[in-house]
């Protein structure tokens, strides 16, 4: 006798958009690869329901200044070329397996070395002559001087299909404009709040930003620190997409290495909290397993720091993707 | 089968139309009681093999089953929604770690030892291991029974005993049944010994198979011989088995109530290393894991899984706030900042993290805005200038110090001015940004 299972398969009547960042000679850049993203027609790991064509990536994290405030741990593997935004790129690229550079330009923020969008754009095209990867460019976070850096920076780097960002509810136009005359993709930011993610796209859409070049920035919270409402949120987005919703079709960002690395598990020495184990361990294993839960929810692309957390990450999607290994 | 109607309920009653149940007729009152306004043993009349098969229709779609006894008892199953925001997870995932009968027993005690020690207190709960699960592996029997009597003899956490060979299970159940183990487990081989055991000693049964038609036909046929409390292994062959086969677990106890399927589950965490121990620990925790068994007892690898776990089994729809009080960060001395923000726990454990970071002593005045952030709260008036003064007088801040300066949220610098006038105090706007606060406190700072 044999039991009958009911299919409890589901076939989503939509599917997430396809984005490709980094374009190669032949598509007018540099870049010696492209990453594609997107494109799923199902949940992450459902493979037995729909498909996933491409598999989530890792980005690793560059600043244009040595990163003063970052911990040692997460310091160290990149000590001597810190100062060097190109020869920190490479090492991220050549030794660590970073898909992507997200190059962020902490050092244009007027609360630190208030660099000149000059300066940021040179530190840009340092980055991509270093490295073939396609690259993120971030901005300092203060919108008056990201809107004056942004114009030269997006040019300097025209035709490379970059990802910068963020584009916010309250400041859009300027990326969205750069966007469009230089093809770059943007990275829609929303706080923790599935109506304010729809709204950014909306008012990018409205100035004719087309819905394929944006991705879903739904905030990021490190494991222990708010990462539960934004997995729901990004459970939620994900589903209306897949159920139709254009508005929200997009892959998803998750900006990890910034959220883990301030947080106290993450960083603090053994000699702090002796209970909580070898710290050399803890923060980039902090670092994975918040990785891992966003994959969960429908991660696209990961921005980390430390090497053993983004090695561990990438081995985690070999395997979420089906690439055997043990249960 | 799946939720009964009104017409189903009424073909189980008299059809008398007595009026005893005191609607006046049989189909009135079956509509009530498949909305559930009216329970069936209102109707005097009723048989009880429609008592019977009523109950078994509305039993939940997922068996609940109870592991351990006292206060260290597992509650595992009961799960009543595929994700989180469509109401809750209910029973947090059971973790548990494993030891073998290969061990010394000093390596048995020092493993054990470790494995207590894995709480910790997060958010002002306290997390930690749940079970630990002792492995068959020497040929020998006897050292079995011996290594669950030594482990059942060291820690108070419930057992589940990983040992398919009943002639084993056996003289242990004997001795350690008290406890209520679950027993591990019933295979298309074993299961009429195993749910003999199951049955002698009251203790739970995990059932395990590659695929779901034989988990589904051997269930049926355990419960058939009287064993209610089972747990599913489906037995994954890698990481990607195993998550489909738990969302297909979870999709069919709950959206066809298939009731052979109906019970909470169980996944070995495989991985070469921690690192991809704690992956699949991971998946099987956000995705539909009931028992996780694994083999890791590092904190620095179990304190972040308990920490998943602990996040999305919180439940979603009760705002996460903190009691409204004063508190401190290092030891503040009348010179330290005073600082407010609002009783969202999350904003308040960031906030209270960049001051600790800044490693400058201060007063944190939490502010009771019914567990909402700072902008949603004064977008709601539930963060307003009288509110603020209100309580951070009643809490006494400024009574403990020295200077009169009162450090804002840059996201309500809007409120400066009023709180300024109406307090008396010297109101400085701090950073928009939580990560903004250690350069603040450190280079803008000052009492005088």
């Amino acid at each position: 006798m044999t039991a009958t299972i009911p299919d409890v398969k589901k076939s989503w009547s939509s599917v997430i958009n396809t984005v490709t960042i980094g374009a190669t000679v032949e598509e007018g850049g540099t870049r010696t690869s492209a990453i594609t993203i997107g494109g799923e027609t199902t949940l992450p790991v459902h493979h037995f329901e729909g498909e996933v064509p491409h598999p989530p990536v890792v980005a690793v994290e560059v600043w244009d200044v040595p990163a003063e405030d970052w911990p040692d741990l997460v310091k160290e593997p990149f000590a001597e070329v810190m100062t060097d935004p190109g020869a920190w790129a490479k090492r991220c690229v050549d030794e660590y397996g970073a898909q992507l550079i997200c190059l962020r330009l902490a050092g244009c923020d007027p609360n630190g070395e208030n660099r000149s969008p000059d300066e940021a754009a040179k530190v840009a095209k340092r980055v991509l002559e270093s490295v073939g990867v396609p690259l993120i460019i971030w901005g300092c976070g203060n919108t008056d001087k990201d809107n004056e850096v942004f114009p030269v920076v997006a040019e300097a780097v025209s035709g490379e299909n970059c990802l910068l960002g963020t584009i916010t509810e309250d400041n859009y136009k300027t990326l969205t404009a750069l966007g469009t005359a230089y093809h770059h993709k943007l990275i829609a930011e929303s706080p923790v709040d599935i109506n304010m993610a729809k709204q950014v796209n909306i008012l990018a859409l409205d100035i004719g930003f087309p819905p394929e070049n944006i991705l879903i920035y739904p905030s990021t919270g490190a494991l222990g620190y708010g990462i539960e409402y934004v997995y729901s949120i990004m459970q939620r987005l994900r589903i209306a997409g897949l159920k139709g919703d254009k508005v929200v079709a997009m892959p998803i960002l998750c900006d990890i290495g910034i959220e883990v690395w301030g947080v106290k598990e993450a960083k603090a020495s053994e000699g702090e909290v002796p209970e909580w184990g070898d710290a050399r361990k803890r923060g980039p294993m902090w670092e994975a397993a918040t990785a891992y839960v966003y994959l969960l929810a429908g991660a696209d692309i990961l921005i980390m720091r430390h090497p053993e957390a983004v090695r561990a990450t990438k081995e985690t999607i070999a395997r979420l993707m089906g690439g055997g290994g043990t249960s | 089968m799946a939720k009964l109607t009104g017409i189903d309920i009424y073909k189980l009653l008299p059809k008398t139309n007595c009026g005893d149940c005191n609607f006046p007729t049989c189909m009135a009152f079956a509509m009530q009681v498949a909305t559930k306004k009216a329970a069936l043993d209102q109707c005097p009349h009723v048989s009880e093999e429609a008592q019977l098969a009523l109950g078994e229709a509305q039993a939940p779609p997922m068996r609940t089953v109870k592991i351990g006894t006292g206060e260290m008892e597992l509650v595992t199953g009961g799960e009543t929604v595929l994700f989180r925001h469509e109401e809750k997870f209910h029973h947090p995932t059971g973790i548990a770690i494993k030891v073998t009968d290969t061990l010394t027993s000093e390596e048995l005690d020092a493993r054990i030892a470790q494995i207590d020690r894995l709480r910790f207190v997060r958010v002002g709960e306290e997390i930690g291991v749940d079970l630990v699960a002792v492995e068959h592996q020497e040929a020998d029997a006897t050292r079995y029974a011996e290594t669950v009597k030594r482990v059942k003899e060291q820690t108070k956490l419930p057992l589940v005993l990983l040992c398919p060979d009943p002639n084993a299970l056996a003289p242990v159940l004997e001795a350690a049944a008290d406890g209520r183990p679950l027993i591990w487990a019933a295979t298309h081989d074993n299961w009429e010994e195993m749910a003999s055991l199951a049955v002698q000693h009251k203790v739970p049964l995990a059932v395990r198979a590659e695929n779901l038609e034989t988990l589904a036909e051997l269930t049926g046929k355990i419960k058939a011989k009287g064993v209610e409390d089972l747990v599913l292994d489906p037995a994954g062959t890698d990481l990607v088995d195993g998550l489909t086969k738990l969302s297909l677990l979870r999709r069919l106890a709950l959206e066809k109530v298939f009731r052979p399927l109906g019970y909470p589950t169980l996944a070995f965490a495989g991985g070469e290393s921690p690192q991809a121990e704690a992956a699949a620990a991971t998946a099987y925790i956000c995705r539909y894991g009931g028992i996780v068994v694994m083999n890791g007892v590092e904190s620095w690898e179990v304190l972040p899984l308990l920490t998943v776990r602990q996040n999305i089994y919180t439940d979603p729809q009760v705002p996460n706030a903190i009691e409204a009080k004063l508190y401190e960060t290092g030891n503040p001395g009348p010179d330290a900042p005073v600082l407010f923000t609002t009783n969202f726990a999350l904003t308040y454990f960031t906030v209270a993290g960049e001051v600790e970071n800044s490693k400058v002593a201060a007063y944190i005045s939490v502010i009771d805005t019914e567990g909402l952030g700072v902008l949603n709260a004064y977008a709601d008036d539930k963060l307003t200038a009288e509110k603020v003064i209100k309580t951070v007088k009643e809490q006494g801040a400024m009574e403990r110090v020295n200077h009169n300066k009162l450090i804002i949220p840059g996201l309500v610098a809007v409120l400066r001015m009023e709180i300024q006038e109406d307090s008396g105090w010297e109101v400085i706007v701090g950073p928009e940004d939580a990560a903004g606060i250690p350069r603040f406190l450190k280079t803008e700072w000052s009492p005088n």
